[in-house]
């Protein structure tokens, strides 16, 4: 059973269909890089696979659990799926600590000590154990989607969402963040990346799916989507960001 | 010329205190049940289904459109007739206070909504999805992650409006509530001192309200610290 499952997934902003008939899987361990250009539906995608976005047509499974079901209890099955923004989207009113916290706390009933040493585990890991007592608009950007992610973590997920993780970078922090994600990767997080960077995806990727229009055009493993992409669509796309 | 005589504020002074408490009480519980009522409302007006965020929408577009002296008045005259169409006691008045609470808290509780409603939508839509996203419930996003913020963000304008109740506390000498303003008008009219009490009157609501929008500016810079 794959932890990810989109079958014919729909979805219309009004009359403006933005996700079309969109079916990909994510297996248990795997790392798939979704891309494609600006407005391709791509963040409204990822942000369906955690019940963020509604969706109108199909199914999305998540661990065996439809997403898109009334009956499904959203924050139970949210709190097992970590999500990174672009925007960090740290609480900015809350110590980093307590941004750590919170969730492990209010959800999963966890003790404020026991969520506290997770944490600050979390946050040794991603280097900023210093900053534990800091608020997030004291960090730097790179910093504090590193918290993003030790927030994420924090809650044991069994699956981690990105959506352009590191659009929002000054260029000099962007790798700070990528190698997190990398070593992430390389442990066997079962991942979900929205994002431009390709030296990501070569790197560790398993599988690569394109976006355009809210279609998926390609869905294919990483050397094919490197070596030999079939769509013209995916060439342009790749052939104008790999040039910079 | 007029020859100013101030003895006559010391001599009404406990007629004059207990006129500034019981504006002061109605105050504190308008404040309290207004900002309590108002974020309800704001949430509300907010939600996405219509059956609860148009009446919440009707409720307030209705009591912003009328005048508040008339909103006192109105509750004056039908409270009483509400509570005892429940208790089918009849002729049991509720008394000039209860019925000012009542349309006190209403009418605050209207403005207070659009205070909030602007707080919690200046928060950006990112936040509460975080919040979702990490397991928290509706009202666990509210209460931990959007709410916070937005009082922060409010806290001026509410304070602002805070002054404006304070001062609006007065008119309810048309229910004859003996406020402090109905307490120095009395004083007036049995002394003939209507003038002094009346400057008296205005001092002090000047030197409150100044400390008061001093205090929220310093607060401001306190809170300001935390970001």
């Amino acid at each position: 059973m794959p932890m990810i499952e989109l079958r014919n997934v729909s979805k219309w902003y009004g009359s403006f269909q933005v996700l079309d008939d969109c079916t990909t899987r994510v297996g248990k361990g795997e790392v798939v890089v979704v891309c494609g250009p600006s407005g391709s539906g791509k963040s409204t995608l990822i942000k369906a696979v955690n019940g963020l976005e509604p969706f109108q047509k199909g199914e999305i499974l998540v661990n065996g659990v439809s997403v898109g079901d009334p009956k499904t209890n959203l924050p139970k099955l949210r709190a097992h799926i970590g999500m990174v923004f672009q925007n960090f989207e740290l609480f900015p009113h809350m110590s980093i600590t307590r941004n750590l916290t919170l969730g492990q706390v209010k959800v999963l009933g966890r003790s404020q000590e026991e969520a506290e040493a997770k944490g600050l585990k979390l946050l040794d890991r991603v280097g900023l154990l210093s900053q534990k007592d800091k608020f997030p608009g004291q960090l730097s950007g790179g910093q504090q989607q590193r918290v993003a992610i030790a927030r994420a973590l924090s809650m044991d997920p069994i699956a981690m969402l990105f959506d352009e993780p590191t659009s929002a970078l000054d260029p000099e922090m962007i790798n700070e963040v990528l190698d997190v994600m990398v070593e992430l990767a390389r442990e066997g997080m079962t991942m979900m990346v929205v994002t431009h960077e390709m030296g990501f995806a070569r790197k560790v990727a398993h599988r690569v799916v394109f976006m355009d229009n809210g279609q998926i055009v390609e869905d294919c493993t990483k050397d094919e989507f490197f070596g030999s992409v079939r769509s013209e669509r995916a060439q342009t796309f790749l052939s104008k960001i790999l040039h910079h | 010329m007029l020859e100013f005589d101030w003895g006559v504020i010391w001599k009404y002074r406990e007629a004059l205190w207990d006129g500034m408490l019981t504006s002061l009480q109605l105050f504190a519980i308008a404040l309290a049940g207004g900002i309590f009522f108002g974020t309800l409302l704001a949430l509300a007006r907010l939600a996405p289904w219509k059956l609860v965020s148009v009446p919440a929408a009707g409720f307030v577009n209705l009591i912003r459109s009328i005048p508040f002296i008339m909103a006192i008045f109105w509750f004056y005259f039908l409270t009483p007739m509400i509570v005892s169409k429940f208790t089918g006691q009849q002729g049991e008045a509720v008394g000039p206070f209860t019925s000012a609470v009542v349309a006190f808290i209403m009418v605050e509780s209207a403005y207070y909504s659009e205070i909030v409603r602007a707080g919690i939508q200046s928060i950006p839509r990112g936040q509460p999805a975080a919040a979702y996203a990490l397991g928290l419930n509706y009202w666990q996003s509210m209460g931990q992650v959007v709410l916070p913020q937005a009082f922060r963000n409010m806290l001026p304008v509410m304070l602002t409006q805070a002054v404006i109740l304070f001062q609006d506390t007065s008119l309810v000498y048309v229910v004859a509530l003996k406020d402090f303003l109905g307490a120095a008008s009395k004083a007036g009219q049995l002394t003939g001192r209507i003038v002094e009490l009346y400057i008296f009157v205005a001092v002090v609501f000047f030197i409150l309200c100044f400390l008061a929008s001093h205090a929220v500016k310093r607060l401001q810079a306190r809170l300001a610290v935390g970001r």
